[in-house]
C-alpha cells in the first residue's frame, strides 16, 4: 500500500500526463455485487479432458485404443463412481470435497472441424459463433465494457503472454510480475515520458508501466548497466526458475485481494501429441498448483467470492494415436473452482463413447457451448442479463437451462 | 513516395548506421541480396549439416550406455550427454550473437531481415535433447540460402529439415498399412500435424477452401519423411502409406512410394493462387504495416505467380511498390530488429572479445529478449512471431526495452555523444522531441537509452 501512495505522489509530481495516469482516474469502489471475482485461465495448446476428468464409469472409456490405462480410479482420485481425477490433479480432492471444484465435460465452442490452435484459440477467446466476424475484441472485455464501476485496476491480465480474451475498449492492467522499470532515473522517466507523446501505442504502454513498476522503479539509477543488467536478469531467472505460473498465481491473489475483481491468464503445455502418459503430467501439476496457489493467495473470505474456470480451444480424439499421444479433436472439459461455486459435482449431458456417439467417429462429441457456462457464471457472479450476455458478450449464444454452478 | 536511404535501411533493413552508405537504390538493394552472402562467411553459424554431428555424437553416447547398464562406462556415457546437451546450449547463444553481430556490420540487411521472416514463417523447435538447439543451424541451412529463390525450393529444403519434421511431429508419423506399419509390435499410425501446418501456416493459408480430407490425404502422402539417429533426413518407402493420395483434387503417388511424389504436391501447394496470397500479404505485413495496401499486396501477388513463385521477385515487386516508402513511422520492431538495429547505431567495433563469454550473451541479449516477449528460437506455436504492433508493446514488454535501452549500451563499450548518435540512429527522420530529449538528458547513458527507447527508434 505504501508503495502505491508513493507511486501516485510520483506521478503527481512529474505533471505532464499524470491526469492521463490509469491511477489517477476517479476510482468508485463497488461493494454488494461488486465484491465477486472471476478468474479465467486459457489452457493452450488443447486439454486431453477424457485424460484429465476420466469417465471410467463409462464402459466404451476403456475399450478406446490407449485409454485402458486411464481408466482406473483410486481413492485419491474417484469423485462420483463415473468420473476420476488424473492423478496430477489428485491434490485438488479436498476441493471437490469442500464444494470448492466442479467441471463442465463435453463442452466446446462452435469451431469444427480444421482443429487448429490458433483460430481455436481466437474463438475461444473472441467468443463468436464463427470465424468470419469482425471480432477483434475478447468476450472478457465486452463484458468489461459494461461492468458497472469500472476502473483501471477492475481487470488484469497477468503474465508474458497476450490474451486476445481481454483485448478491447474497456480498459485491462497488464502486468507481469517480474517485469519493472528499473533502469530510469526520476528525470529520464520525464524525458521518456514526453517522448512517448503522440504515439498512442507506446504512451499507454509506457504510462502503465510507470503505474505498476514496484519498489524498484528508479532505484538503479545509480549502478552501472552491468549491475543492472544483472539485476534484470535475475529478476527473470527467478520467474523461469520458480515456475512462472506460482508467481503468477501470487500476483492474481494481491490484486483481486485489493481492488480488481477479474484476473486471467494462460497456462501452456497442453498440445500432447505423444506419450501422453508422462506430457499431460506436467500441466496438469501446473494447474493445480494455480488454483491451490489462489485459493492459500486469496484466503477463506475472498475464495468464498471467487469462481475459477479453465478453459481450453478444443479437446482431443477419443483414441490414443500411434505415439500414446492424442491428436486435436472437438468436445473438451472446463475445469471450476472458487469458494463461490456449488462444486462436487460434474455439469454434463454426457455422450457415450461408442463409436456411433463419437463426433465424427473420433472425437468426444461435444453436448454443450463453453460459452454458456462462461455466461451463466457472469451472470450469477456480476448480475449481468441473458440478454446482454447472448447479445453482447456472446453474440448469438443461446445461454440455455441455468446449470446452477454457484453457491 | 519513393525510395529513402533512411527507409531502406530502417524499414528493409538492420538499421541505420553512421559507418555503412547503405543502398542506393532498389536495383541495389536486390543486387547486394544476389550477391555472396558475405556476412555468413564473416560471422558463421554451425550448418545443420554440421549440427547433426552432434546428434550423432549423443546417440553414440546413449548406445555405450544401454550396452554398459549400471556400469561406470555408462556413468561417464551420461555424463558426457549431459556435457554435449551444455555444449549445444552455449553454442545455441553464440549463434545468437553471431545473428545480432551481422545486423550490425551488413552491407546487405535484406538478406537478414529475409531469413527471419521466412525462418519464422517456417518455425521449427528441436523438441528433445540437442535438437533443442538445432533453430539456427536449420535456418542456416534449409532457409537462407533460398530466400531470393523459388518458394518450392524453400519448402522441399525445410521439409527434409530434421528439425521441422521432430517439430511437427512428421518424425513418428508412420503410414498404417505401410511395411512398418504392419510390422511394428506398438500400434503406429498417421499423425497429421506437418501436414496440416503445411496448408494451414505455410501455403495456402486458413482462409483458404481446403478440407479436413485434403489435411489426412496430404499427411498419408508425406508419410517416409523422416530421419536417422545420425540426424540425417531420408525417405522411407517402407513407411509410406501406400496408393494415390488425392490433394485438393489432384492425385499424387500411386505407384512405389518416392519423395519425387512428395515434391510434386509441394511443388503445386507453392503455385496455388491462394499460396501467392497468403505469402504476400504476410510479408506486405511484416515488413510494411499490420494493415497493408491492397494494391501493394495484388502487386507482389502477381508477381509471385508470374514469376513461378520466386521469392526474390515478389521482394522486389513490395520495393518497387510506392506504398513501400511511406514515409510515417511503420510497423514497431521486433526485439530482434530493435537489438540489432542498436547495435548497429552505436558502430561497434567487429570483434568484441567479451562476447566470446556464452553467458555474457545470455545476460546482455537472451534475457532481455525473453522479458520483451521474444525468448530465442522459442515461440509458443508454430505460427510464429505475432505481426500486431500491439503484441509487443504492452507495458511490461516495453519496460524491458526501456531497461535495456538504458543499460545495455554501456555494457557494449564507450558511450557515444547522444547527438551524434541521434543522427546516425535516425538520420533525417529524427522527430524535435527525440532530440530535446538528447540534449536534456542528465548523462550520456540516460540520453542514448532515450533515443534507442523513443518511439522514432522503436518503429521502422
Amino acid at each position: 500500500m505504501q508503495s502505491t501512495l508513493n507511486r501516485r505522489l510520483f506521478l503527481a509530481g512529474l505533471g505532464c500526463t499524470a491526469a492521463a495516469s490509469p491511477l489517477l482516474t476517479p476510482v468508485t469502489f463497488a461493494s454488494g455485487i461488486g465484491e465477486n471475482r472471476l478468474v479465467v485461465i486459457i489452457l493452450r495448446g488443447a486439454m486431453d479432458g477424457l485424460d484429465a476428468l476420466r469417465p471410467y464409469g463409462d464402459r466404451g472409456f476403456a475399450a478406446l485404443k490407449g485409454r485402458a490405462v486411464q481408466a482406473v480410479a483410486s481413492e485419491a482420485t474417484e469423485l462420483d463412481g463415473f468420473y476420476a481425477l488424473h492423478p496430477a490433479l489428485a491434490g485438488l480432492k479436498p476441493l471437490w470435497q469442500a464444494g470448492e471444484l466442479g467441471f463442465a465435460h463435453a463442452v466446446s465452442t462452435p469451431y469444427r472441424d480444421k482443429r487448429s490452435h490458433f483460430d481455436g484459440q481466437d474463438m475461444l477467446e473472441a467468443g463468436g459463433a464463427d470465424l468470419n466476424g469482425n471480432m477483434r475484441d475478447g468476450w472478457l472485455n465486452r463484458m468489461l465494457q459494461s461492468y458497472p464501476g469500472l476502473h483501471s485496476e477492475t481487470a488484469y491480465a497477468v503474465g508474458r503472454g497476450d490474451m486476445l480474451l481481454m483485448k478491447g475498449a474497456a480498459p485491462v492492467a497488464n502486468w507481469s510480475p517480474d517485469a519493472g522499470l528499473y533502469g530510469l532515473t526520476p528525470q529520464g522517466l520525464r524525458l521518456a515520458e514526453m517522448l512517448m507523446e503522440g504515439d498512442p501505442l507506446f504512451e499507454a504502454a509506457f504510462g502503465e508501466a510507470l503505474a505498476l513498476s514496484g519498489e524498484g522503479l528508479g532505484q538503479m539509477a545509480q549502478e552501472s548497466g552491468d549491475m543492472a543488467m544483472a539485476s534484470m536478469n535475475a529478476a527473470a531467472r527467478a520467474a523461469g526458475q520458480g515456475g512462472g505460473h506460482v508467481q503468477i498465481a501470487e500476483f492474481a491473489a494481491e490484486k483481486l485481494k485489493g481492488a480488481s475483481r477479474i484476473a486471467a491468464f494462460s497456462l501452456n503445455g497442453w498440445d500432447t501429441h505423444a506419450n501422453q502418459a508422462r506430457t499431460l503430467t506436467r500441466p496438469l501439476s501446473r494447474l493445480s498448483e494455480v488454483i491451490l496457489g489462489l485459493r492459500s493467495g486469496l484466503g477463506g473470505d475472498v475464495w468464498g467470492k471467487t469462481a475459477v474456470v479453465a478453459m481450453t480451444e478444443f479437446g482431443r480424439t477419443a483414441r490414443l494415436n500411434g505415439n500414446g499421444g492424442s491428436d486435436h479433436g472437438t468436445g473438451g472439459l472446463m475445469v471450476m473452482a472458487g469458494g463461490a461455486l456449488r462444486g462436487g459435482r460434474v455439469w454434463a449431458d454426457w455422450p457415450g463413447l461408442g463409436e456411433p456417439e463419437l463426433y465424427q467417429r473420433r472425437d468426444l462429441m461435444p453436448t454443450r457451448d463453453v460459452r454458456a457456462y462462461s455466461g451463466w457464471l457472469m451472470r450469477g457472479l456480476f448480475g449481468f442479463e441473458t440478454g446482454f450476455i447472448e447479445r453482447v458478450v456472446f453474440p448469438g449464444l443461446d445461454m440455455g437451462a441455468d446449470p446452477g454452478l454457484l453457491a | 513516395m519513393s525510395f529513402t536511404r533512411e527507409i531502406a535501411e530502417i524499414r528493409f533493413g538492420t538499421g541505420l548506421s553512421p559507418r555503412l552508405r547503405g543502398p542506393r537504390d532498389v536495383d541495389d538493394m536486390m543486387r547486394r541480396l544476389a550477391g555472396p552472402d558475405v556476412m555468413a562467411q564473416r560471422y558463421r553459424i554451425e550448418s545443420f549439416e554440421d549440427f547433426a554431428k552432434r546428434i550423432a555424437r549423443v546417440t553414440a553416447l546413449w548406445k555405450i550406455r544401454r550396452a554398459n547398464r549400471g556400469s561406470e562406462e555408462a556413468d561417464k556415457a551420461t555424463q558426457k550427454i549431459s556435457a554435449q546437451k551444455r555444449k549445444a546450449r552455449k553454442a545455441q547463444q553464440l549463434w545468437l550473437w553471431q545473428a545480432l553481430q551481422r545486423r550490425a556490420h551488413t552491407q546487405d540487411g535484406l538478406r537478414e531481415r529475409l531469413a527471419f521472416f521466412w525462418g519464422d514463417h517456417f518455425t521449427a523447435r528441436g523438441k528433445v535433447s540437442v535438437m533443442r538447439r538445432a533453430t539456427s543451424p536449420y535456418v542456416e541451412s534449409a532457409i537462407r540460402p533460398h530466400v531470393a529463390g523459388y518458394f518450392a525450393d524453400m519448402l522441399k529444403a525445410v521439409t527434409a529439415q530434421p528439425a521441422l519434421l521432430q517439430y511437427l511431429d512428421q518424425k513418428a508419423s508412420i503410414g498404417p498399412t505401410s511395411a512398418e506399419g504392419l510390422r511394428a509390435k506398438k500400434p503406429k499410425g498417421l499423425n497429421e500435424n506437418l501436414a496440416r501446418e503445411l496448408l494451414e501456416l505455410h501455403t495456402l493459408g486458413v482462409e483458404a477452401g481446403y478440407s479436413q480430407r485434403d489435411v489426412t490425404e496430404l499427411a498419408e502422402l508425406l508419410t517416409g519423411l523422416t530421419y536417422d539417429q545420425e540426424g540425417v533426413f531420408g525417405f522411407r518407402p517402407d513407411y509410406a502409406e501406400p496408393g494415390a493420395e488425392t490433394v485438393l483434387g489432384k492425385r499424387y503417388g500411386g505407384g512405389d512410394a518416392t519423395l519425387a511424389d512428395v515434391h510434386a504436391a509441394l511443388t503445386d501447394l507453392a503455385l496455388h493462387p491462394a499460396t501467392a496470397r497468403h505469402l504476400a500479404r504476410k510479408m506486405a505485413v511484416h515488413f510494411i504495416s499490420d494493415s497493408p495496401e491492397p494494391a501493394l499486396v495484388a502487386a507482389m501477388e502477381a508477381r509471385y505467380l508470374a514469376s513461378g513463385g520466386h521469392l526474390g521477385e515478389m521482394t522486389r515487386a513490395m520495393l518497387e511498390h510506392p506504398a513501400a516508402w511511406a514515409p510515417e513511422p511503420g510497423n514497431v520492431k521486433q526485439p530482434i530488429d530493435f537489438m540489432g538495429s542498436a547495435l548497429r547505431a552505436l558502430a561497434l567495433p567487429q570483434e568484441i572479445e567479451a562476447f566470446r563469454d556464452w553467458r555474457k550473451i545470455r545476460n546482455t541479449f537472451a534475457t532481455p529478449m525473453r522479458l520483451m516477449g521474444q525468448t530465442w528460437e522459442e515461440p509458443l506455436g508454430p505460427d510464429g512471431w505475432p505481426e500486431a504492433d500491439s503484441a509487443w508493446i504492452t507495458p511490461q514488454r516495453f519496460a524491458a526495452r526501456v531497461d535495456w535501452a538504458m543499460n545495455a549500451p554501456q555494457a557494449l563499450g564507450e558511450l557515444p555523444d547522444p547527438r551524434a548518435l541521434l543522427t546516425g540512429a535516425l538520420g533525417n527522420r529524427a522527430p524535435e522531441a527525440v532530440g530535446f530529449a538528447a540534449n536534456a538528458a542528465e548523462d550520456r547513458r540516460t540520453g542514448v537509452g532515450l533515443i534507442f527507447a523513443s518511439p522514432a527508434f522503436q518503429r521502422m
